[in-house]
């Protein structure tokens, strides 16, 4: 009779086992190594902190507790949740021309909920990944601390603290 | 530093088989590339090198599969390809710090797409029936013995490349039973519940979400990165890992990768001479950049999920060829 597999790991807020770089003859930096768990745990909610960037992209994470502010970029982005249930509200603004400029990298903040037509909702948890459309507004809750990577470009949004983040020795 | 410029070789063809085994031999420039029962070779004038069918099988898989990739796809630590976008390198020894010392290494360029053919037509001529390069070990036939039939469904797979991402109207299909995708068997206790997605009227292809770890789960290769979201040339190509990586990729750019299930451990390499450089351990949730100058294999005991994070801007090649390409992707 077979053995049943090993159970599959995911991490979480609550449970994530960090692995590391051991060098032999390299820098540790070089890898710029961290853990989007344990960086989304010490940091605020929805502090978009970059935790890869490869020139102008960047993957974002962000914990998602609470309701975020309103955001839009110039160009798709894309959401995956690694923790949390989390809800995505999508809105086409009547003005989205004058709230992110046509050829803009990153998401902006906006001051307030957009005004225009409602696109849609997604209710996403562990593992699925949301279409975060170019020129939408959207707004993300989270029931309780949960974690999202955003796939995205550098922009005003972004938060960069390697030296906080990642392994340096 | 900057690329080398080569003449390129035109001779490419097909040879009678060798031996009794009945697998056809082939030939690129200065190399013949023959198998018998256990073992595929290589000669060229001056030199000869070996190495197991399974593992040849499995390198040249990926390397046919991913279009020789990004960089240099090292089947071994003498024979590679090295990708110059259009043109693609063959090379024994090339990557291999005692050959290079020697003189003994050996290098002729091709065009990618005559080499191309040559390469498939080696995998479907060398595959036998039963035997799957793509899958794991526990989940495939042996290769070995004399010429057996052939699996062309298995060595003529493509690539899954989303345009935008996975599930949206007229893109890449999410997997399912009834599309014969069914789960892995290292992945059954993977949840399969898809995400609430209620759409306004007219915004269908926009408001859209898939479960990505679902979707992996029925994933039925390995270590074969399959595009899922497209942001400009922002490309997150998510896979599915078991046993060894078979090729030891070495970067000409930096690759992302983040470790969504399990673990993986990676053995890192200097891309050029080989020496030993760092062992990277990644566990879920860790991420971890490979820089422009490192070969990497992975070895992932539990089937995982991995994250390949790769930029696919064409400005790349052309600062690779400059020298000018940054082998990590910050500093701090």
């Amino acid at each position: 009779m077979n053995a049943p597999p090993p159970p599959t790991v995911f991490g979480s807020l609550e449970r994530y086992a960090k692995g590391r770089v051991d060098v032999i003859d390299d820098d540790p930096k070089n890898y710029v190594f961290s853990n989007v768990f344990e960086v989304a745990g010490r940091a605020a909610p929805y502090e978009r902190v970059a935790v890869a960037v490869n020139f102008e992209y960047v993957i974002e994470a962000v914990r998602a507790e609470g309701a975020s502010p309103w955001y839009v970029a110039a160009h798709d982005e894309f959401a995956l949740v690694l923790d949390g249930r989390v809800t995505i509200e999508l809105v086409q603004p009547a003005r989205a021309a004058e709230l992110v400029a046509e050829g803009a990298e990153g998401a902006r903040r906006l001051a307030a909920a957009p005004d225009g037509r409602r696109m849609g909702r997604v209710v996403a948890r562990r593992g699925h990944m949301a279409l975060l459309p170019r020129r939408a507004a959207y707004r993300f809750t989270g029931e309780g601390p949960g974690v999202l990577l955003v796939q995205t470009l550098r922009g005003p949004e972004t938060v960069e603290r390697w030296a906080e983040i990642c392994q340096t020795a | 530093m900057a690329e080398t410029t080569r003449e390129v070789e035109t001779t490419i063809e097909t040879l009678p088989p060798r031996d009794g085994s009945g697998y056809r031999a082939f030939r690129a420039g200065p190399f013949t590339f023959w198998r018998d029962a256990y073992f595929a070779h290589v000669d060229w004038a001056g030199g000869t090198h070996v190495l197991p069918v399974d593992a040849f099988l499995r390198a040249m898989m990926r390397d046919v599969a991913w279009g020789f990739f990004y960089g240099v796809v090292n089947f071994d630590e003498v024979l590679g390809t090295r990708n110059h976008y259009g043109e693609v390198d063959v090379f024994v020894g090339a990557c291999n710090e005692a050959y290079r010392a020697a003189g003994r290494d050996v290098t002729a360029r091709f065009r990618s797409d005559a080499l191309m053919p040559l390469f498939k037509a080696i995998l479907a001529d060398w595959t036998n029936e039963g035997f799957d390069p793509f899958a794991a070990p526990d989940e495939t036939g042996a290769p070995w013995g004399p010429k057996r039939g052939s699996n062309l469904e298995a060595v003529e797979r493509r690539r899954v490349t989303a345009r935008r991402m996975v599930g949206l109207p007229g893109d890449t299909p999410r997997r399912s039973d009834a599309a014969g995708q069914p789960v892995n068997r290292q992945f059954v206790d993977v949840p399969q519940d898809e995400p609430e997605v209620d759409v306004e009227p007219g915004f269908e292809g926009e408001v859209s979400a898939f479960n990505l770890f679902a979707y992996l789960s029925r994933s039925d290769v390995t270590w074969n990165p399959s595009v899922c979201s497209v942001v400009g040339e922002s490309l997150f190509c998510p896979t599915t890992e078991e046993f060894i990586l078979p090729v030891d990729h070495g970067n000409d750019r930096v690759e992302w990768f983040l470790q969504l299930s399990d673990e993986i451990v990676w053995r890192v390499r200097d891309r050029d001479t080989g020496r030993a450089r760092a062992t990277v351990t990644m566990r879920a949730g860790d991420i971890a950049a490979m820089p422009a100058d490192i070969s990497h294999r992975g070895f992932s005991t539990k089937r995982s999920m991995l994250l390949v994070w790769e930029n696919g801007s064409p400005k790349i090649p052309e600062l690779i060829r400059r020298g000018e390409a940054p082998k990590v992707p910050v500093t701090f």
